[in-house]
This record gives C-alpha cells, structure tokens and sequence, in this order.
C-alpha cells in the first residue's frame, strides 16, 4: 500500500490556500511580506516534491522502515460488545515517538533536506511534536531548535530531556501567557531572521498557507491506509469515523481519505475542558469566531476586541485557541461535524480503554474515543450491530501518566480506580 | 473634527522634508502604555520634539514581528486594559496636534472590529491610515476597498527578502509610503544600522510607480541620531519605535522622567535625519 499523497480532494484549497474559494476566505496566508518569500518557496518545493515519484517513494520507505507503519487498524471487541456497534482503532499510538506526528515531521524534515536547507525549528505544547522534530531532525541529521512555553518546560521535563537526550536545543518561552500559542510567535520570530537556512517543522495543519495543505499530505497517510485497511476487512466502509481536533492535523489525516466517500459521516471532537459554558475549553469551532491567528484566517477563540483568549484542555496536545483553516471549512460546509468532549469525558474514556482493551490512549485521542463511543451507541440503535466507527487513536498515554495520576488518585497500594471515573480529582 | 481638513496627510510631512532637503522622523509607541493618557502625553512630547509623522500602535496577543521592548509595553497596556477604542482616542488626541497619525496594527482586531468601521471611525479621528506589519496587498482588498473610501494611507511593508516583482506590487498598492525593514528579524534596537537596508531602499525607490514618488521610510533597528544620519542619506524617512519605547520602560515609577528621555531622543533623531 502507498501514501498515496498527491491525490486531491473536492475540499482542498485553491493554489493561494483559499479553502472554499477567497469569498468564504478560510486560510489564506495573513504574514509579514519577509516571509513571503520562504512560504513561496516553500509551497513550490512541496508541490515538486509531491509530484515527484522518487519524493514520494522515499518518504514511503522512511515511514515503513523508521516510523513502524502502516498502523494496524484494530477491531477493539470487548469496546465494540459494550456499545452494541463495530469499533475500530487506527493505532497511530503505535508508531516511533508514540503518535501520528512522526508522518508530518518526517515529511517536512524530507522536504527540508530537498530544499538543501541545514537547520530546523519547531514550537511545542506538551512536547509531543518537539520530540518528534527533534527525533527527525536526528534521523536526517539537521540542526534543531524547540521553542516551548516556558509554563509548558516546567509541566513537561521528562519531554525536554528527551529533547535534548536527541540533540535538540529547547528555548523556553517567557512571552504572552506562555504556552503554545506563544511558542509559536517565537519560532516565527526566530524564522523571520533565519529564514535563509532554516525550516520552520510547523506542528499542526494550521498557519498560513502552505503550510495546512502541506501537513495534511504528510499525515493523510492515516486515512489513506485505515480506509484500504477497513476495505480490505470487511469490504465496507464505516458509518462514521470519528478524531480529537486540536489544531486539527490527526483529524485532516484521518478525514482527506473519507471526504469524497459522502456517506461515511465525519465527526471531530473539540476539547470542551471544564464545560463550553464555562471559560475554560478550547473548543474553537463550537465557541470561537471567525478571525485571523498564526497566519491563516479561521475560528479562533477571541475576545470582542480581537486578542487570542487562553484556552483550557487537560490535554496539552489539544490546547489551542485556533484550529486548521480546512477544519473551518469543513464545519462550514457540514461536511464534518464538531463536538466538544469535556475534561471528564475524555478521563472516562482513558480508564475504560485502559480496562476494555488494554490500550493506555493519550489524552488527546481519549477524546476522540468518548465521542465516537457517543456516535457508536446511536449508529447501533440504527443499525445494529454491523454499524461501523473507525476512531484514530492518534498517540499513547504515557506522557500522560503525570495528569492520570492526578485525575484518578493512582499509584497509591490502595488505590483502585473506581468504576465512577468522573469522580472529583485525588489529592 | 473641524481640524481634519487642515491635517497635513503623511504625503504632506514627507514633502515637506524634502523640500527641506532632509528625512522625515517617524516615531513609534503603543497606544495606552504606561495608560492611555500617559501613551498620550508621550506621543504629544515626540510630536512637540520633532516627529513628523507619529505611528501608534495597536496593541495585540500575539505580535509575531515585534521583538522583547515592544512586546513588553504591548503586553503591559492589554493587561492595564486597552481597547480598540482607546487607540482610537489615542489616535484623535495626537491628530489634534497637527501631525499626521498613522495606526500600526496585526490584522485581527481590525477584522473583529469590522474593516468598513474601522476605516470610516479612524478617518473621523483624524489617523491618517494604516501600517499592517501581518497584511500584504495581496490579502487586502477589503482593506484596500475600505482605505480608499476614506480617503486613509496604506502602508505596506517591504522585506530584504522581498523580490522585485513583490517589491513593485507593494509600492503600486501603498498610498502615504512604502515601510522598507532594513534588517530580516522582529522589531528591536540594534547598534549598528544593517547593510541590508540601502539595497532594500534603492530598490523600492527604483520599483516604485513611475511619477508618484512614493516615499520610502526605514525602519527596524535604529536608535540613535548618527544610525538616523546613516539611512536619512538614502531614504526619505527614518522610522523608530523601539529605542522610544525602551525610553518609557526604563522609568516605570518617573513619568517625568520618562518624559524627558523621549524628549531628548526625539531631539537626537531629528538632529540626525536634518545632518545627512
């Protein structure tokens, strides 16, 4: 099986990164013009390079021989008995560095050594995407820098010295409230004045154009594969597919491949934090507006002035004000729909994968199986038990062992976690 | 505002720097830092201290082009609680001096104020248009729509990195003058004037629409009337922010003193661009 990465798709951008054409005007590239240049640069090197068999070829062999893919995609039964539907896990959770994000730096370290440029930089939340950048840029032998908030430095050491155990260089980031969003203002600054020799790895399918376009061909390796998997298995496809959206590039991945097949429905899920009636969430699609952040115009979570409003997840990895200017896109056409998990949610979902099926998840992706467990039980009641909801298990829970101890009380000789996991936070 | 109509606009205060055979003096500070009055007495004093031109900024979360002063002070007026509204004020009590005011800002929040608004409440304070650090021509034209109803200057920015090709599409776009930054890196003082910003400068100069004559100012980096000296040699203003901001942040409890300090610098800057 191949990446298959140049097809296209009747939701794709226009060559300017317009999504749905500049009137409805998602995406875009809202940049200082000393960028302009790299991005153009950028965005014909990333075409070249996906037209180019031998491009592609290679960044097929990379993924198979270094990442560990493809991914199986997994039948979880025990999970599918207790909600009356068929569910499928796309174990993204199992590939190098623990998560779909190897497919993206991969690729863009690939395209980065095409374009003959030496040093890479990248932002990081909880350290996810640093790892994996520094992980890449070892394997092709790249200069790699790491801005990371510095709230973020402090809450995620074990992923700085894993940063800097792969030869990475982390900057930590003291500016605005610190946390991701600023990591990205830094990694920008720092690319405005490097931009001669340097590739900015951006993490998620956001930003200005190309860099969402380019992202979801890296990563939409996922669907491509998980759709062929699911073929192949039961000659069908599924009723659903369901992916946690933070800024959105497990989703575009797992979404790209599914989005001409109209009767398979697409479901993202927002990270609803503490409740999107409250102020703590990060659910942009739901609860944002349309504006403009980190280059691309989209829903971003904003005040009635403009300025980016700090966002809340207890998953670092999906705790973004703004989210990829295709997801937009996709919402607004009804093509995909959004809905938030909350916090609870989402630790309800850890324990009982945990328990079913023996798969620790990541925050992130426990979202994900929270609601496609929602969409399952209603598909279920339709259609019995051959309803199908294919549910990407974006990454492993092991970064997140810190928040699972915290949220359950584990690790205590007495401890047991109970069967009422939404039960108040220990200690 | 009765004194609208006899503002001199931006294309005014360069000519007549030229006609004085020197650069124009453009200075740079947040609106609302220390506090919206205090944003106002120090504009006032740059203005009473030789600006030419006066550029207020918009402060914003996430100011991708700015380096560590600006985002200090940026960051220190969102937190006392600035709003659009007040840069606006801020924007009117300047113009009232007679000195054409223009407004620095990142995109968004003129988005989420509405495009048309903010054209149609800038112009009726007297700001003579916009700088936009995150917004080029080709993403513009609503911006461009709006600008050109009121009448208000569009100031795009050029880049070393820029090619001709952008260069000539940016300088047919702009109205007022065309923002060369003579350094690839954010906004910030530096100690000596970059070599990248006379070829910048010769090039938009020469890319420029035949017969406007468009200005080119310069900026990023400079601090100090002989670094004002060097560019004003070459390019028809000489835009500073940093160096003024820095003068407020280092007398956070002295206004007075505060005061004095841009004063003085104000003074060093206009010597320089007048010494060329």
């Amino acid at each position: 099986m191949t990446t298959e990465v140049h097809r296209t798709t009747s939701y794709d951008a226009d060559e300017r990164g317009w999504f749905g054409g500049p009137e409805h005007g998602w995406g875009g590239r809202f940049m200082p013009e000393a960028l302009v240049a790299a991005l153009d640069e950028l965005t014909e090197a990333w075409q070249e390079a996906m037209a180019d068999p031998g491009f592609v070829a290679d960044f097929d062999a990379i993924l198979r021989e270094y990442g560990g893919l493809p991914s199986p995609l997994y039948h979880a039964e025990r999970l599918s008995r207790q909600v009356g539907a068929r569910v499928l896990l796309k174990r993204e959770d199992l590939n190098h560095t623990g998560a779909h994000k190897i497919r993206n730096v991969l690729g863009q370290a690939l395209l980065t050594k095409r374009m003959g440029k030496t040093r890479v930089i990248a932002e990081t939340g909880a350290g996810q995407h640093g790892v994996a950048s520094a992980t890449a840029a070892a394997y092709f032998g790249l200069d790699c820098t790491v801005y990371m908030g510095a709230v973020d430095t402090r809450r995620q050491a074990l992923n700085v010295a894993r940063m800097h155990l792969l030869g990475a260089k982390v900057v930590p980031v003291e500016s605005g409230s610190a946390t991701l969003k600023d990591a990205i203002n830094e990694a920008l600054r720092d690319w405005v004045a490097s931009v001669d020799h340097t590739a900015y790895l951006f993490g998620t399918a956001a930003g200005p154009h190309p860099f969402p376009s380019m992202v979801r061909d890296f990563t939409r390796g996922i669907g491509d594969e998980a759709r062929a998997q699911c073929l192949e298995r039961y000659g069908v496809l599924p009723d659903a597919i369901a992916a946690c959206v933070g800024g959105g590039s497990n989703a575009i991945g797992l979404f790209t491949a599914f989005l001409d097949d109209e009767d398979v429905a697409i479901h993202g899920f927002e990270p609803g934090g503490e409740g999107v009636d409250t102020p703590r969430h990060a659910a942009t699609i739901h609860a944002g507006d349309k504006g403009v952040l980190h280059g691309a115009r989209t829903y971003v979570l904003q005040d009635a002035d403009g300025q980016t409003i700090e966002s809340h997840s207890i998953s670092a990895g999906l705790d973004y004000p703004g989210v990829g200017p295709q997801h937009a896109h996709l919402a607004a056409t009804g093509r995909a729909t959004y809905t938030p998990v909350t916090d609870a949610e989402a630790m309800e979902a850890m324990a009982l994968l945990s328990r079913t099926e023996g798969i620790i998840p990541a925050i992130e992706s426990a979202h994900a199986v929270a609601g496609a467990l929602r969409v399952a039980r209603e598909l279920a009641a339709e259609k019995g038990p051959e309803a199908t909801v294919l549910v990407n298990l974006s990454g492993r829970g092991d970064k997140d062992m810190g928040t699972a101890i915290e949220w359950f009380g584990l690790g205590r000789t007495d401890a047991e976690v109970s069967d009422d996991v939404t039960e108040e936070p220990v200690g | 505002m009765s004194t609208v109509s006899t503002t001199p606009t931006t294309a005014t205060a360069f000519a007549t720097a030229r006609a004085e055979g020197r650069a124009a003096l453009v200075g740079y500070l947040p609106a609302g830092y220390p506090d919206v009055q205090g944003g106002i007495d120090a504009l006032r004093a740059m203005v009473d201290a030789g600006c030419d031109v006066i550029e207020i900024g918009l402060p914003y979360s996430d100011p991708v082009m700015d380096g560590p002063t600006i985002q200090a002070a940026a960051q220190a007026a969102l937190e006392g609680g600035v709003r659009t509204t007040d840069v606006l004020r801020t924007v009117e009590a300047v113009a009232a001096t007679g000195v054409p005011t223009v407004v620095m800002t990142y995109w968004n929040p003129v988005e989420r104020y509405g495009v048309p608004r903010f054209a149609a409440d800038l112009a009726s304070a007297g700001g003579a248009g916009l700088i936009t650090p995150d917004l080029t021509p080709d993403s513009a034209p609503e911006w461009i729509a709006a600008a050109d109803e009121h009448g208000l200057d569009k100031v795009f920015l050029v880049a070393p990195s820029s090619t001709d090709e952008r260069i000539a599409m940016t300088t047919a776009a702009c109205r007022g003058f065309v923002y060369a930054t003579a350094v690839m890196g954010v906004t910030g003082a530096r100690a000596t004037t970059s070599d990248l910003a006379a070829p910048l400068v010769e090039r938009a100069t020469r890319l420029r629409p035949a017969g406007g004559e468009l200005p080119v100012g310069v900026g990023l980096g400079v601090s100090n009337g002989d670094q004002a000296a060097e560019l004003a040699a070459y390019a028809d203003g000489v835009i500073v922010g940093s160096a003024f901001v820095r003068c407020l942040l280092d007398h956070p409890d002295d206004r007075a003193a505060g005061l004095r300090a841009l004063t003085a610098l104000t003074e060093d800057l206009a010597g320089g661009v007048r010494r060329a």
